[in-house]
């Protein structure tokens, strides 16, 4: 994915020299190409995440387009003030890209898994939060990004993602993704585990159970209207983030669910409100929090047949 | 966008006008900071009338000179400032604090013409001008920059983290002026985290410095025509003010960071102003 976002940053670049990436002192082996021919639209401000936001509103101040990297956790949190006030509350065009999904450092610790941080970005007025998954995804949503009048946030996943969608028609910001059809269950994915929802759903399938498969990238503003087609006459609705169950796409769905008055079994295949303990591989994590094929199969499965 | 030099007398006056205006309209919205405002407003009255190119008419202009108020809370005395050059008007600042209007306790993006930017929470103005200023030097615009920042506002991690990347660009298009009044919220700056050596600090960090009397006009002038004060350095100018100034009863006063005026005291305050 991150290979994606700078192929399609480097294309609006081109084509545009108010488009900027500033960053805070990360990229390496992916930016050098963007610095050696934009060296204008590029900027980096060293490890001072609160600057790299500052700095980017004044820049869009001046009518650019900064596009600010960092890291998940430091992108989202270290700054969380001045995207409040000099983005979201002056309502400028900033897009913040955020390195890297829950477990993409998973040997890192806690320090470098972002857990929170759909939560902390919906809760801001003006701010649009995606959340692709895969890196054709990436591609049309940076797109959709940069055309934005106010502020956006972006997590992406940094390992070399598989492609789900067959064609980038079907992917537009702010409208779910609706990638397989079946009238038992829905299982609404963001993000990086999109992949694993497809296969589970395969899995499913062998199993008797038919589940519509949904990508909903786009956490805020959601895409009630799509959701709720989605949605209707599912006897599970389950969703799989990499992500806390709080506030992320299991709040935003059961928020919208529960609105609408809609009672089928709800799933939130997340992780518990805990701080993960251990060390190991990024499939290591997914797996103890069910955010396999497997374990979202096993789960969706275990609802269906519930009494 | 060149304005006919004013007098110092000239600028005297529409900064006793502007002391008035705020202890008149603070008293009345029964609002505080009023000894943050006094403190600043001749440095903002010799911007506004002698220093930045900027007009409400060319309030919108991509080339205008751009000054943001880092220091937030001292929004009304900016107002008063504003008004009596023609950004604001007068019956709107009337009307300041009263339900349904626009200008908040501390500037708002897009409330009035003359606010570039949004502040209030400290240590956010700086990192904004930085990005104005290179995205003005990177455009080739000749404008200035000019950013006011309080003393306690650089106890913050990020006002610094703008200060080293300014130094490290050398961004001579960027001024900021330190309205050093050396009292925060909840002391004098020496007890409460001590800044000294203020000058040292921001030279170290490679900008040119100046330091002055920020309410004598003959040293704030000299020093904000003849920016920058070394070319390829970004300028800081220490203004050395009293918190309250112009207020006998205010200046130097702690409390005065949260009293308001009682009406029944105005008369009385408005005769002390000088």
């Amino acid at each position: 994915m991150r290979t994606a976002f700078i192929r399609t940053l480097s294309a609006l670049a081109e084509k545009d020299k108010n488009v900027w990436l500033v960053t805070g002192d990360l990229g390496f082996s992916v930016f050098e190409n963007f610095i050696r021919r934009f060296p204008k639209q590029y900027l980096n401000v060293g490890v001072a995440e609160q600057n790299l936001i500052g700095v980017s509103a004044g820049l869009a101040l001046s009518g650019k387009r900064p596009f600010a990297y960092s890291i998940s956790t430091f992108a989202s949190m270290r700054a969380y003030e001045q995207i409040r006030n000099d983005l979201c509350y002056q309502d400028l065009p900033v897009a913040i890209i955020a390195g890297g999904s829950s477990f993409s450092y998973s040997t890192f610790g806690c320090t470098h898994f972002p857990m929170e941080d759909f939560a902390i970005m919906r809760a801001l007025p003006n701010m649009t939060v995606i959340s692709p998954g895969d890196p054709l995804e990436v591609e049309a949503l940076l797109k959709g990004m940069n055309k934005l009048r106010g502020p956006s946030y972006m997590r992406i996943a940094k390992k070399g993602e598989p492609t789900v969608h067959t064609t980038k028609s079907s992917i537009a910001l702010g409208k779910v993704a609706l990638l397989e059809s079946g009238e038992d269950a829905a299982i609404i994915a963001t993000g990086r585990i999109l992949p694993s929802a497809q296969m589970a759903a395969e899995i499913l399938k062998g199993r008797g159970i038919r589940a519509s498969v949904v990508s909903c990238h786009t956490l805020k503003p959601l895409d009630a209207r799509g959701l709720l087609a989605a949605l209707k006459g599912k006897k599970v609705i389950a969703t799989c983030e990499e992500h806390h169950e709080i506030g992320g796409l299991g709040g935003a769905v059961s928020e919208l669910i529960a609105k609408n008055g809609i009672t089928s079994r709800f799933l939130s295949i997340a992780i518990p409100d805990e701080f993960p303990s251990g060390v190991g591989s990024q499939e290591y994590f997914l797996e103890r929090y069910h955010l396999t094929p497997e374990g979202i199969s096993r789960k969706v499965e275990k609802a269906f047949r519930a009494k | 966008m060149h304005k006919s030099k004013p007098d110092i007398e000239q600028l005297k006056k529409t900064a006793l006008a502007a002391r008035k205006m705020l202890i008149r309209i603070a008293s009345k919205s029964h609002s505080p900071h009023i000894g943050s405002s006094l403190s600043h407003i001749d440095i903002t009255t010799a911007l506004y009338s002698a220093i930045l190119n900027v007009t409400p008419k060319t309030a919108r202009d991509p080339c205008r000179d751009r000054f943001i108020l880092s220091k937030g809370h001292a929004a009304l005395g900016y107002y008063c400032v504003l008004a009596l050059h023609g950004f604001i008007s007068q019956k709107e600042l009337e009307r300041y604090g009263k339900n349904d209007t626009k200008l908040a306790g501390h500037p708002v993006l897009g409330t009035a013409k003359g606010i570039e930017a949004t502040s209030g929470a400290l240590g956010h103005g700086l990192a904004m001008a930085l990005g104005l200023a290179l995205a003005g030097k990177r455009d080739g615009l000749s404008a200035k920059y000019v950013v006011l920042v309080s003393d306690g506002e650089c106890d913050e991690g990020s006002t610094w983290e703008a200060i080293l990347l300014a130094g490290h660009l050398g961004l001579d298009n960027l001024t900021v002026i330190v309205d050093y009044n050396k009292i925060q919220s909840f002391g004098r700056v020496e007890e409460v985290l001590d800044l000294e050596p203020f000058a040292d600090k921001w030279e170290a960090s490679r900008w040119a410095v100046a330091s002055l009397d920020g309410h004598d006009f003959a040293e704030l002038l000299p020093a904000l025509s003849s920016l920058p004060l070394r070319k390829g350095k970004p300028t800081v100018i220490i203004a050395h003010t009293i918190k309250g100034k112009g207020v006998p009863i205010m200046e130097n006063k702690l409390e005065w960071h949260y009293r308001d005026v009682r009406p029944e005291d105005l008369e009385e305050t408005l005769a002390q102003v000088y």
